[in-house]
């Protein structure tokens, strides 16, 4: 039914168990808002969503691969499929911005210099980033490499698109182009996960929202559900009550 | 007894932990190197990184190595007069000996800290996810092209160390012990033979993996922030020195034994 699913994940780093069983779905073409406090375990889930990570147990499928059975060899398939956008941007400091953006094509497809020299200038172009295409990442401010990152994780035209935080650091003009692109991708079938403490931008982009507490998805539906139904935990969170 | 004991246990276990980790990754290593891509070109440049830019450093140290141990024989051997023995005897050692020991220890405090540090900075500040999320593999990536790339410039550069500590030697036996530099020519050429350069790369080999293996490993295994890179370029360098030395030790008997059968 969904196109990623999520049961009963549990994870422990040492003594600390931070997913006490996480289960939630995401179907086709939806954008679901995880958010819950700094530290809850939010990039833990997209991590492991992608085989970065693996949980203690439970079980992640997505577009009907169990990930969580796959070896990492066989998670390349996964991987090229579903971007993840990294809360920091993980762009590679030893290349140009070029090189950056080039790398998943160079790697995964037979496009010739000449288009790949395109892709990328058009979409430096879509990102606001016309113009810094030989620049190494470290003379970027950290939201234009923020925007790299992302730019990176959609050379590949995924299916699936996890975002970390995407928003977080940038100016209001930055963070409306990035409400853009998702509701554009949205529109184009792209199904999604939205991790974010931006809650104007979840309200404006997604579908659904689930809210991550003490290991456990204590509510999840769509913001009117949860407006009703939730102990008014939305509210709290906002309100900076609950983490 | 226990006193000693539990430091040593723990010695003894955490040695075994790296071992076994570094055992795992070269497993890896072997598999990924014959399934799938290739990157030569990373190689190339790996070769270009570890070799070129090691020459100077190799060129002045070599240098030098060669021009003490003339010294040191031919002022020790004199009082003898066995002066004559010096060209004969710092062929050999170089050869054999400080060649291939000198070498990769100077590329261990090179090259092992550089991929060591480098390696474990990608892995704070996430480019070896990022590696593994955009569908590629950092052992083929990183860990493969810089192993491969130490196996092919340790021999080169044991080589170059070979040639330019024998001119050195060369150079003081001339002028300062005053041996007649034909004469050193010539017992260099003699001295030399097949099986002291057979052994001097054989072991050069053992040598660029236990540069490059611990100094991945390392790397790879930082976990907690920048703070750890400091200490994990660190041990690469504490562990590939001693398993150079030690593995010397075995590696030139292994040598002598392999020598005496052919
Ligand atoms: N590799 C790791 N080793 C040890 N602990 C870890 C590791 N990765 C995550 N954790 C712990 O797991 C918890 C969740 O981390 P995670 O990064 O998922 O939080 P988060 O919800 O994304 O927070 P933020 O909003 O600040 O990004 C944290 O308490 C963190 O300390
Ligand atoms: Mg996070």
């Amino acid at each position: 039914m969904g196109m990623i699913e999520v049961e009963d994940f549990k994870k422990s780093f040492g003594s600390k168990q931070v997913h006490k069983g996480v289960s939630f779905y995401v179907k086709t073409g939806e954008c679901l808002g995880l958010i819950g406090g700094s530290g809850a375990g939010k990039s833990v889930i997209l991590r492991s969503l992608i085989g970065l990570e693996r949980p203690d147990s439970g079980k992640i499928v997505i577009d009907g691969t169990e990930v969580t059975a796959l070896k990492e060899r066989e998670l390349v398939e996964v991987r090229k499929k579903v971007a993840y956008v990294f809360q920091g941007g993980a762009l590679f400091d030893s290349m140009t911005v070029f090189e950056n953006l080039a790398y998943p094509l160079r790697e995964h497809t037979q496009l010739s210099e000449t288009e790949i020299r395109r892709k990328i200038l058009h979409q430096l172009e879509e990102f606001g980033l016309g113009g810094n295409e030989n620049l190494l990442p470290a003379s970027l401010s950290g939201g234009m490499q923020k925007r790299v990152g992302l730019a990176r994780a959609m050379m590949m035209s995924p299916e699936v698109v996890l975002y970390d935080e995407p928003t977080a650091g940038l100016d209001p003009y930055n963070t409306k182009k990035i409400q853009e692109h998702i509701l554009d991708l949205k529109r184009r079938g792209v199904t999604s996960i939205l991790v974010t403490h931006d809650m104007p931008t979840a309200f404006a982009v997604c579908d659904k929202l689930a809210i991550l507490l003490n290991g456990r998805i204590e509510a999840q539906g769509t913001m009117e559900q949860l407006e009703k139904d939730s102990k008014g935990l939305i509210a709290k969170f906002i309100n900076g009550e609950a983490a | 007894m226990s006193v000693f004991a539990a430091p040593l246990g723990a010695f003894l276990f955490e040695s075994l932990n790296i071992l076994g980790g570094m055992g795992i990754l070269s497993g890896r290593i072997l598999k990924d190197l014959f399934i799938g891509r290739f990157y030569l070109r990373l190689v190339v440049e790996q070769i270009y990184v570890i070799g070129m830019k090691s020459l100077p450093l190799i060129l002045i140290t070599a240098t030098s190595i060669g021009m003490v141990m003339s010294l040191q024989f031919g002022l020790g051997l004199e009082k003898f007069g066995g002066k004559m023995y010096v060209p004969k005897l710092v062929t050999a050692t170089i050869l054999r000996e400080m060649g291939p020991v000198f070498t990769s220890l100077m590329l261990a405090a090179r090259v092992g800290a550089g991929i060591a540090s480098e390696i474990g900075s990608m892995v704070v500040t996430q480019q070896i996810d990022a590696i593994r999320a955009l569908g590629t593999s950092p052992i083929k990536k990183i860990v493969i092209p810089r192993v491969l790339a130490c196996l092919v410039t340790l021999p080169l550069l044991v080589g170059v160390t070979n040639f330019v500590a024998t001119v050195g030697g060369l150079l003081i036996g001339a002028t300062e012990l005053n041996i007649d530099a034909n004469f050193y020519y010539l017992k260099v050429l003699s001295t030399a033979g097949i099986s002291d350069y057979v052994s001097g790369i054989g072991k050069s080999l053992f040598f660029a993996i236990f540069i490059s293996i611990p100094a991945c490993y390392y790397g790879l295994n930082v976990k907690n922030g920048t703070k750890e890179v400091g200490s994990a370029t660190t041990k690469a360098v504490v562990v590939a020195s001693i398993l150079i030395l030690v593995g010397d030790f075995f590696l030139s008997k292994l040598f002598w034994v392999v020598e005496r059968w052919v």
